[in-house]
């Protein structure tokens, strides 16, 4: 009996081990192509359309532009689903039930769904209906391909600026915003107010690494800084630029006090997106951020007299201005799609139709990913909303690499830059040198065993 | 028993001095004895059948909730797994990548205090305040239900509240700034931030203090006078009956405690994301156990690897890791406690 019993327990064990090696998937390999089907058999069909958009006024723009989707394909049926974020996406394509178009809020995750078919390679698409990538500026392009395999399409962009209460530089003798980094300082450490007890009353600029929208990949355009060498390895501690970007904030830091930046920043988590955010209430001078914060103070401190400029640049490189960071949303088709051709249709129309373009444009006040989109006459004037328009058309303009190491150069770079920006970073040189032997290491981790 | 003329033989049994039952020699043949036999193991059979039946609910949910997953994480722990495409053998790759992680030894580190400095100080203090609550005449029942109502918060509502109180300019940092007392930044802070949680842990004692509290009120009460009549002052009666009688509710206290800090995750999520601030799209990151990843625990860069970097076979190392860790933890704690935790039996 006993030795029937553990015969029993062997077989079980064996079930359960094979049931575990039964995550080895049976999707489709990463190398194969997406296949064909008829673009001219228009049999009524429905997809599913997963997007981040959670707001109901997000999703009533959306849902114009799927209107306009449905009336250009009418035996096309989108039933959108929002609120969804990659994770969802991510379980989903694992259990089969992904939907047929897939809309992502990260370009993070672009390396794992290109690299393992989770999202269809799009080439043989763009091909047959030539759709060329010059369409949309070289940054895009980047950040929605990985390593030559082109999942994902662009759809709307995220362009970073600096804002600045008019007001508050006007009193202080201010007809222009700052150019250079240099002014910036100069500038916000004038237009900083304390209190009596010598807290911070009116800050000019907070140059806090994480305040808000302050982070090194935002701010490394306008230094020139590369993340990358040549040969793709971590370019952080060799390229001088870093250092001196770095050199500078911590300087800036010193200037205002970290205390008293922190004291001054709260829960600056708790009121970015809300009605509190500082630089709305009047408390912020300047401020580096996106160009959806032009939507937010239209709608949340009308009252607010406010311009935006391109962000400041290295004082040694002036030709860099009018350059910035760029980053944005992805739309792919999930490997799991039943109704690759109808999912492709929307892709393509999401992404490179003009209207529909500057209809979510109008509505969201996000950028339009195409150049021609950039010229249409329907996008409405707006000379605040219009610097981002120019910086995100500026050849200088940039984004984050995708590399095998997802998102972990950003964050290693971003834990140095925290402690060097608390004075525990020690030497420069040799911290930065440090952070490249750690992304190098994710890097080649990455390579050898797959993207995170 | 069948009896009838048709019927199989008489089955006449004894009891032998061993307690065995036995076939009477005189009864029945060497031809009857394996129908008996069969019989017999037919009837065991049945028997285990129906414990097994009885059981099989339980046995399910324990193979498909927990061993299988168990079994699933350690063979993925040798993987290098995405989520999306094939699991892919790696060997010991994932285990040995632990000693070049940048993040991994500073989360074994905050793990370590939350276990060594946050889980007794969190348990004395739910010591003290079960035996305060003892000394209360009138208004037991609110003093209570006041205490234990914490724990009723959900963690995230609780760390957000917490935020708010010590946030710079917050309620506590102006009551501190009245007394002229310093004004630590708290969750802005590294030397601060885990001192900080640990308070909102401390906060949170109900459930813990309420079993303290039935042990306590449980002490047999001719213990004290017994000792009283010896001349036993109030730390005597503290050290030679009250703790000796509660010892199994401590060593309960200790092991429950050091599970939670390992395995001590939404506070220090929270507290950093929000603290640290919150950027949107790329570029994200620096909130990682913000501030300088003093709140970087363990099974937040599980976490990290696993849901956020999609390196699910590395996720499935660490959760190798943790399991191990907290079976040695547990290990130790028993193993010590023969030596200062009393049974109900009495003292040994």
């Amino acid at each position: 009996m006993n030795r029937r019993l553990v015969t029993l327990a062997a077989v079980a064990a064996l079930a359960l081990a094979a049931g575990c090696s039964g995550t080895s998937g049976s999707g489709p390999p990463p190398s194969q192509a997406a296949q064909l089907g008829d673009p001219n058999d228009h049999t009524p069909v429905t997809i599913e359309f997963w997007h981040g958009f959670s707001d109901a006024r997000e999703q009533g723009i959306l849902g114009q532009a799927l209107d306009q989707f449905h009336s250009s394909h009418p035996w096309i049926t989108v039933k959108a689903v929002g609120a969804v974020d990659d994770d969802k996406i991510v379980k989903a394509i694992r259990g089969g039930t992904a939907p047929d178009v897939a809309l992502s809020f990260t370009a993070d995750r672009l390396g794992a769904y290109c690299s393992s078919g989770a999202w269809i390679d799009l080439k043989p698409y763009l091909e047959r209906d030539n759709v060329e990538a010059n369409m949309f500026p070289t940054a895009v392009q980047e950040y929605t391909q990985f390593k030559g395999t082109r999942c994902a399409m662009p759809a709307l962009s995220d362009v970073y600026g600096l804002y600045y209460n008019t007001d508050l530089l006007r009193k202080a003798g201010y007809s222009s915003p700052p150019r250079t980094a240099s002014e910036l300082m100069n500038m916000g450490l004038k237009l900083t107010e304390y209190n009596p007890d010598g807290s911070i009353k009116v800050l000019g600029f907070n140059p806090t690494w994480a305040f808000y929208e302050m982070v090194a990949a935002h701010v490394a355009p306008t230094w020139g800084a590369q993340w990358l060498d040549s040969s793709g390895k971590s370019n952080i501690g060799k390229d001088p630029h870093w250092a001196a970007m770095v050199a500078w904030q911590k300087k800036f830091v010193d200037a205002i006090g970290l205390d008293k930046l922190k004291r001054f920043g709260g829960d600056a988590a708790s009121t970015e997106f809300s009605a509190n955010n500082l630089f709305e209430t009047g408390k912020l001078a300047m401020n580096i951020d996106g160009e959806w914060r032009v939507a937010f103070v239209r709608s949340e401190h009308p009252e607010l007299k406010f311009d935006t400029a391109p962000f400041p640049v290295d004082d040694s490189q002036p030709n860099l201005y009018g350059a910035g960071y760029v980053t944005g949303n992805s739309v792919g088709i999930p490997k799991t799609s039943k109704h690759r051709e109808a999912a492709w249709a929307l892709v393509k129309f999401l992404s490179t139709d003009t209207n529909a373009l500057v209809t979510l444009s109008n509505g969201l006040r996000n950028v339009p990913t195409t150049l021609e989109s950039l010229k249409s006459p329907k996008l409405t004037p707006d000379a605040q909303f219009e610097t981002f328009l120019k910086i995100f058309a500026n050849p200088g303009t940039t984004s984050t690499p995708a590399t095998a190491a997802g998102s972990q150069n950003q964050e290693l770079l971003a834990t140095y830059l925290e402690k060097y920006q608390a004075g525990k970073g020690g030497d420069l040189a040799a911290g930065l040198a440090q952070v490249d032997k750690q992304i190098d290491e994710a890097i080649a981790r990455g390579e050898k065993e797959g993207p995170p | 028993m069948g009896s009838g003329p048709l019927g199989p033989a008489p089955r006449v049994m004894t009891r032998t001095l061993g307690g065995r039952w036995a076939a009477a020699p005189a009864a029945a043949g060497p031809a009857v004895a394996p129908a008996r036999r069969r019989a017999r193991r037919r009837s065991a059979w049945r028997r285990r059948l129906t414990v097994l039946s009885m059981l099989a609910p339980w046995l399910i949910g324990l193979a498909v909730f927990f061993g299988y997953p168990l079994v699933s994480t350690a063979y993925l722990s040798f993987t290098h797994y995405d989520l999306l495409s094939s699991a892919r053998w790696v060997g010991l790759g994932n285990y040995r990548y632990m000693g070049h992680d940048p993040y991994f030894w500073p989360a074994v580190r905050n793990s370590l205090w939350m276990i060594c400095i946050a889980t007794p100080l969190t348990v004395a203090f739910a010591f003290c305040a079960a035996q305060v609550l003892t000394k209360i005449r009138r208004g037991a029942g609110v003093f209570r239900t006041v205490f234990y109502l914490p724990t009723l918060v959900p963690p995230v509502a609780a760390t957000l509240g917490f935020l708010v109180l010590l946030r710079p300019s917050g309620a506590v940092d102006r009551l501190l700034g009245l007394l002229h007392l310093p004004q630590p930044l708290w969750f802005d802070d590294p030397r601060y931030s885990k001192p900080a949680l640990t308070l909102l842990g401390m906060w949170g004692i109900g459930s813990i203090m309420i079993i303290f509290l039935a042990s306590l009120l449980d002490v047999p009460e001719d213990l004290y006078e017994a000792a009283e009549i010896d001349g036993a002052n109030a730390w005597h009666k503290m050290r030679y009956v009250t703790l000796p009688t509660i010892s199994p509710v401590i060593l309960f206290a200790a092991v429950t405690g050091m599970i939670d800090a390992l395995q001590y995750f939404t506070q220090g999520y929270v507290a950093a994301v929000v603290a640290g601030g919150q950027e949107s799209g790329a570029g994200a990151g620096s909130s990682l156990g913000y501030p300088l990843t003093s709140t970087l625990f363990f099974p937040t860069w599980l976490y990290q690897q696993g849901f956020q970097y999609f390196n699910m076979g590395y996720a499935a190392a660490m959760s190798v890791v943790l399991f191990g860790a907290a079976l040695v933890v547990v290990l130790i704690l028993l193993a010590t406690s023969k030596r200062w935790v009393h049974t109900a039996g009495g003292f040994r």
